[in-house]
């Protein structure tokens, strides 16, 4: 595929991620505040360019979705999010991501206290290999010391959030690999959020789910953005069109375009745009 | 119409698969008369002489009543504490070639080495350690007879312990390190809790495996004839005694070796009866 064209041009949605410092009183998201700033982001596995100058805002308890064809690099930019590519060697991102001000991207950061405060919640159900309450116990006792009766009702809390505990309230003490993979997911999710964080990522979360599953995991969306910053990747157009508040179509490691999910949907203002959600390629 | 088929081609390659087939038979069944015989052979006179006093008397002179009490606990006390070194070494190390160090040269080599170490003759082993530790010190000793185990049972640990933690999905340490878990407990308590079946399989196996060697016992702790339980001094052990009584023109000594002979291949297949419902538990986890 030819790309130099792209290149050439300048990134045209710009106006609506440049954002100045002033808070994010640009044209359309006045009241918006921006929680993560992403900023000419581009982001190598070893010497290939994967994403390539991205910028876009993410902003606080609303739900962001990015779309795209596979391989358009939307994965990998919800994965420089939380520095999940420092776990592998020969991964690199440049740029600026800004989490309330702080360049995520840059050096020196505590990535395990990062990663606390940034969840992620993955395509495959991840239950560890313990009890349904040591799943989410494990990660708040790492950062917070509780009583047990503090435990007990976070574990509650968190199921419940989740839509989980009438499900799972008699065997707490059983496997989590024993629940059903909507029922792992919905605890992969509670797992996250009984660590408190402030976002929250989804990396097509409902993918391996049955519409049962995936509805409830969406209605559980909605309700969390009350809560929490959410970035979703999905491969469901119709999810995104649902669940997010902006969305943001990227092609071949590019921004394609950047806006509020309605215009995106409605009346995108690119061609390519237009052509992937209307089914015409993907 | 239907197309002209060439019946002979067909006839031919149906002969080639009797002809496969019975070889097959052949040698399936070769492989079972000899198992059975050995087993059947084994059960039979072991049994025979089988007897509370094996377990309760010392090995006796020749023409004496006795029993294998000593040499029991040689090997058990021998095996034991092999394993206690062994274990912890050969899971460090498969720990960092699965988790810290993959794809490194180091690795590499390790895993290389490792195998070679793994299908050393035991002999090998034995022959060194009565250099670097028998020689030095003047006398065979249960002491050498336990390091001489313990480098026999760490390649198998360490090899298990790298295949099994390569299993684990790197999903799951993606799922811990997202939530902020340091990498000690990811692996600490996620990797190993995911393959802790396939880790104590690993070890049982390695177990196994040591529980019935002759020929290093034979140039470290060797044997001996009373009751010891001084690590520094030669001590008793299961395969010595069955390879010293087989050998034997004494029948009460021979009779000995079969029933030591048993006890050795019922331990060994109970280990690895333990070891296969491990693997098979974890299967139907996942």
């Amino acid at each position: 595929m030819d790309t130099s064209s792209m290149k050439d041009r300048p990134n045209i949605l710009l106006p609506t991620t440049a954002v100045p410092p002033d808070g994010g009183k640009h044209k359309g998201a006045a009241a918006y505040n921006e929680k993560i700033s992403i900023r000419d982001l581009c982001f190598y596995y070893g010497e290939s360019m994967a994403l390539k100058h991205i910028s876009l805002p993410i902003y606080e308890k609303m739900v962001t979705a990015f779309i795209g064809p596979s391989g358009c690099g939307k994965s990998t930019l919800l994965r420089t999010l939380n520095r999940m590519y420092d776990l592998y060697p020969k991964q690199r991102a440049t740029g600026e991501a800004l989490l309330d001000g702080n360049n995520i991207l840059a050096g020196g950061q505590d990535l395990n206290l990062l990663r606390a405060r940034i969840g992620m919640v993955f395509q495959k159900p991840t239950p560890f290999p313990m009890s349904i309450y040591e799943n989410i116990a494990f990660g708040v006792r790492l950062y917070e010391k509780i009583s047990r009766a503090d435990m007990d009702e976070r574990v509650e809390d968190s199921l419940k959030r989740t839509a989980l505990w009438d499900e799972v309230k008699d065997k707490l003490h059983s496997s989590g690999m024993s629940l059903s993979g909507g029922q792992q997911q919905r605890l992969c999710i509670a797992r996250t959020i009984a660590v408190r964080p402030s976002v929250i990522l989804l990396d097509e979360p409902t993918s391996a789910l049955d519409p049962i599953s995936t509805a409830k995991v969406e209605e559980l969306i909605y309700q969390l953005k009350n809560d929490y910053t959410i970035v979703i990747v999905t491969h469901n157009m119709q999810q995104a069109a649902r669940v997010a508040d902006h969305t943001a179509f990227m092609y071949l490691g590019e921004l394609g375009e950047f806006g509020a999910t309605d215009q995106i949907f409605t009346k995108p203002k690119e061609k390519r745009t237009e052509d992937y959600i209307t089914g015409r390629f993907g | 119409m239907e197309t002209q088929r060439n019946t002979s081609l067909y006839k031919r390659r149906k002969g080639y698969h009797y002809i496969a087939m019975t070889l097959a038979f052949i040698a399936t069944g070769m492989g079972l008369i000899a198992l059975a015989w050995i087993l059947g052979t084994l059960l039979w006179k072991g049994f025979g002489g089988l007897s509370w006093e094996v377990f309760s008397q010392m090995t006796p002179p020749p023409g004496n009543q006795g029993g294998l009490l000593n040499a029991i606990y040689g090997s058990a006390i021998q095996t034991l504490i092999a394993t206690c070194i062994g274990t912890p070494i050969g899971i460090a190390a498969g720990t960092y070639m699965a988790e810290y160090g993959r794809n490194t040269k180091l690795t590499t080599t390790v895993r290389f080495i490792n195998d070679i170490l793994l299908s050393a003759p035991s002999i090998v082993v034995g022959l060194f350690v009565y250099e670097i530790m028998v020689a030095p010190m003047g006398h065979f000793s249960a002491w050498a007879g336990v390091m001489a185990l313990s480098i026999l049972m760490l390649p198998v640990v360490v090899r298990t312990t790298e295949d099994m933690l390569l299993l684990v999905p790197d999903s799951l340490r993606e799922a811990a390190s997202a939530l902020g878990a340091p990498r000690y407990l990811v692996i600490g308590r996620i990797c190993y809790g995911a393959a802790k079946a396939g880790l104590m399989t690993g070890v049982l196996l390695a177990v196994a495996r040591i529980s019935g060697e002759t020929a290093p016992l034979l140039f470290t702790s060797l044997n001996n004839q009373f009751w010891s339980t001084n690590m520094n001094a030669p001590m008793a052990n299961l395969p010595v005694v069955i390879f010293q009584f087989a050998l034997s023109p004494y029948p009460d000594w021979q009779k000995l070796a079969w029933v030591g002979a048993l006890i050795i291949t019922l331990t060994v297949l109970t280990l690895n009866i333990a070891a296969r419902t491990l693997i098979s538990s974890r299967k139907q986890q996942h």
